[in-house]
């Protein structure tokens, strides 16, 4: 139990991490949308942003500024207060889970050893888990409470979704687990230290992949917004700096997966150090960053290169693929896991 | 053990704030000019017809019930997932038996047609 | 430190227990039980369970309430109409609400003490803990609650697919 003395210092430094983690993540997501944007235009032979700065530099924020003073249309016949809840209640579990993400080992500043993480939970993967299922309720409530056939029909569907993936997203991680015996991330990562556990769980990895890009309603799962057939899917009413939350929180989300899947699968902050000790302690930040940012270009990479699934294919890929194989890799793992340690 | 779960709650607090914030901002500052047009529901330009709640295929709510019951599922792997090693044998005959019976409904809901959604 | 965010987060969940059975909307009802779970998966967190208050959050507020908001969206349920004021709920509903408030009350005030708070730091209900206790001395009714479940599966798929 922390003393009635060191209180106050957890909770000063408690939100001084939080305050440079938001600060972080608000900047990488307006880069990743930059980021996107020119990936996509160069895959497909444009130049992308071009003319906010130089290479477009400034065009995250030009878009921020453009959604600020952008009209907010609330339609009739919405459900006020759902309506505004829905952006609201995305964006905060967005931001929420990045808080049990190890993004480094730790630093010393003025003799405190400050650990590179919001906290560390020895239920980190599970809270992380927690937050996600209760992500289902931004999208099922905007398409609800917009009173309108499309956002109603994205809403409904994406939830659909949302829930079935969840599954194979759980149960991928769970053999993570039975290798590493822990529910803390930091354990987890600190597991690795002799072999990262994509050698161990390649098919493990590969489920949890495409579940995390199913879960974050990314090409080739992003039937929610499928524009073809659903305009904008469940935010179609939204307008203004309210669709630009669900915007944020969708970038938010493939950040979170992202971080998940580092440390989950690629040693996390684990990497190379050397140097004096301040570049000793930075260094695994980097390595952090690095692979999170391979990943994300995975993600826009496939964006960029495959087409979107039927909704039937992708409920009953889902269900019939992804399920059974995500329940049969935890069992092969745990009689590997079984079979060792005898 | 509780003040590593204080961080979170700090965390939640700074997110919810900026949130308003961010959103109270955007309502003070963006214009407005509403019009009958600009506040009726969308519908590709077309006068909307009808009401936009409706009722909905049953498969959705399907899809509900097996999730809840496999989330069951699930959360009960992540505690044998954790004591695993140290349980051996014994845990995975306990575990391999427990999915096995699952197994048999996941079969019966396949086999009814429940995971088929192009019909 | 978990005195007062006992009764924060026990005012929060009594102020939304209220919102559920006031609400004329379904839906706000339904939030409000999402509230009212949230903030009990707090309370089990101040006890030290730490691994069921995630849990109650990821299978109550995350799965079970997904369940009861698509249904309240399948049926389009909007606001309640109040019914006739039904004679059964005057004539037992308000004696029996009485005989609770009263057991409710009688075991507050005789067995509370101030040691209830201190739980918390010395009870361990992390995930290993749980895990020991369920796969070593409660094995059976583990299994047992697969033939549950299985039962359950079978049962949603009967409901849903008569013609099948």
């Amino acid at each position: 139990m922390a003393t009635h003395s060191d209180l106050p210092l957890l909770l000063l430094m408690t939100l001084a991490k939080v305050v440079v983690v938001l600060g972080v993540l608000l900047t990488a997501i307006a880069y990743i949308v930059w980021m996107e944007r020119k990936v996509v235009a160069h895959i497909q032979s444009r130049w992308g942003p071009y003319l906010v700065g130089p290479h477009g530099l400034l065009q995250p924020l030009a878009d921020a500024l453009k959604f600020l003073f952008k009209e907010d249309i609330v339609p009739d016949e919405v459900d006020r207060p759902i309506f505004w809840l829905a952006p609201l209640l995305a964006f905060t579990l967005a931001f929420l889970s990045i808080s049990v993400i190890p993004f480094g080992e730790s630093i010393t500043i003025a003799g405190h050893t400050i650990p590179l993480q919001i906290t560390d939970l020895n239920v980190g993967l599970l809270f992380v888990l927690a937050v996600t299922s209760l992500g289902v309720y931004g999208v099922a409530l905007a398409g609800w409470s917009s009173n309108s056939k499309f956002p109603l029909f994205g809403g409904l569907r994406s939830s659909a979704q949302l829930i079935s993936y969840e599954l194979s997203l759980g149960l991928a991680v769970v053999s993570v687990v039975l290798i590493a015996g822990s529910l803390s991330l930091r354990e987890i990562v600190e597991q690795q230290r002799g072999l990262w556990n994509i050698c161990k769980q390649p098919l493990g990895f590969l489920l949890y992949f495409t579940a995390a890009v199913a879960e974050t309603n990314r090409t080739p799962f992003d039937l929610p917004e499928a524009e073809a057939e659903l305009v904008g899917g469940y935010h179609t009413e939204y307008s203004s700096f309210k669709f630009a939350m669900f915007f944020m929180a969708e970038y938010a989300n493939m950040v979170t997966v992202s971080c998940l899947a580092t440390s989950l699968f690629f040693g996390g902050w684990l990497g190379p150090v050397f140097g004096p000790p301040l570049v000793r302690s930075l260094l695994p930040v980097l390595w952090f960053a690095l692979k999170v940012l391979a990943f994300l270009f995975v993600y826009i990479w496939i964006r960029g290169t495959l087409p979107r699934f039927r909704y039937d294919q992708l409920m009953g890929f889902g269900w019939r693929v992804m399920l059974p194989v995500a329940l049969l890799n935890v069992l092969g793992t745990s009689l590997i896991v079984a079979w060792r340690s005898v | 053990m509780l003040e590593a779960y204080l961080p979170v709650l700090v965390h939640f607090l700074v997110v919810l704030a900026l949130g308003l914030i961010i959103l109270g901002l955007s309502a003070w500052v963006g214009v407005k000019r509403p019009s009958p047009e600009k506040l009726a529901p969308y519908e590709c330009g077309m006068p909307p017809v009808g009401d936009a709640r409706e009722r909905f295929s049953i498969s959705f709510y399907l899809v509900g019930m097996l999730f809840i019951l496999f989330d069951v599922e699930v959360a009960f792997l992540f505690p044998w997932a954790v004591v695993y090693k140290s349980l051996k044998w014994p845990g995975f005959l306990e575990m391999f038996l427990y999915i096995a019976i699952l197994l048999a409904g996941y079969l019966y809901i396949w086999k009814k047609g429940a995971l088929d959604w192009s019909r | 430190m978990i005195a007062p965010l006992f009764y924060i987060f026990a005012g929060l969940a009594i102020v939304a227990a209220l919102s559920v059975v006031l609400q004329r909307t379904p839906v706000y009802s339904a939030l409000s039980l999402i509230l009212v779970l949230c903030s009990l998966a707090v309370i089990y967190l101040l006890l030290g369970a730490q691994f069921l208050a995630v849990i109650q959050v990821i299978v109550y507020a995350g799965a079970i309430m997904v369940l009861f908001v698509f249904v309240i969206m399948l049926l389009n349920a909007r606001q309640e109409s109040p019914t006739d004021h039904s004679l059964f709920a005057r004539r037992l509903g308000l004696p029996l609400l009485a005989v609770f408030l009263a057991e409710v009350i009688f075991v507050v005030v005789g067995h509370f003490s101030g040691t209830v708070f201190a739980a918390g730091a010395t009870f361990d209900g992390g995930p290993g803990a749980v895990g020991g206790l369920l796969f070593r001395n409660y094995v059976l009714p583990f299994e047992v609650t697969s033939i549950l479940i299985l039962v359950a599966v079978m049962g949603a798929v009967v409901l849903a697919k008569k013609q099948l």
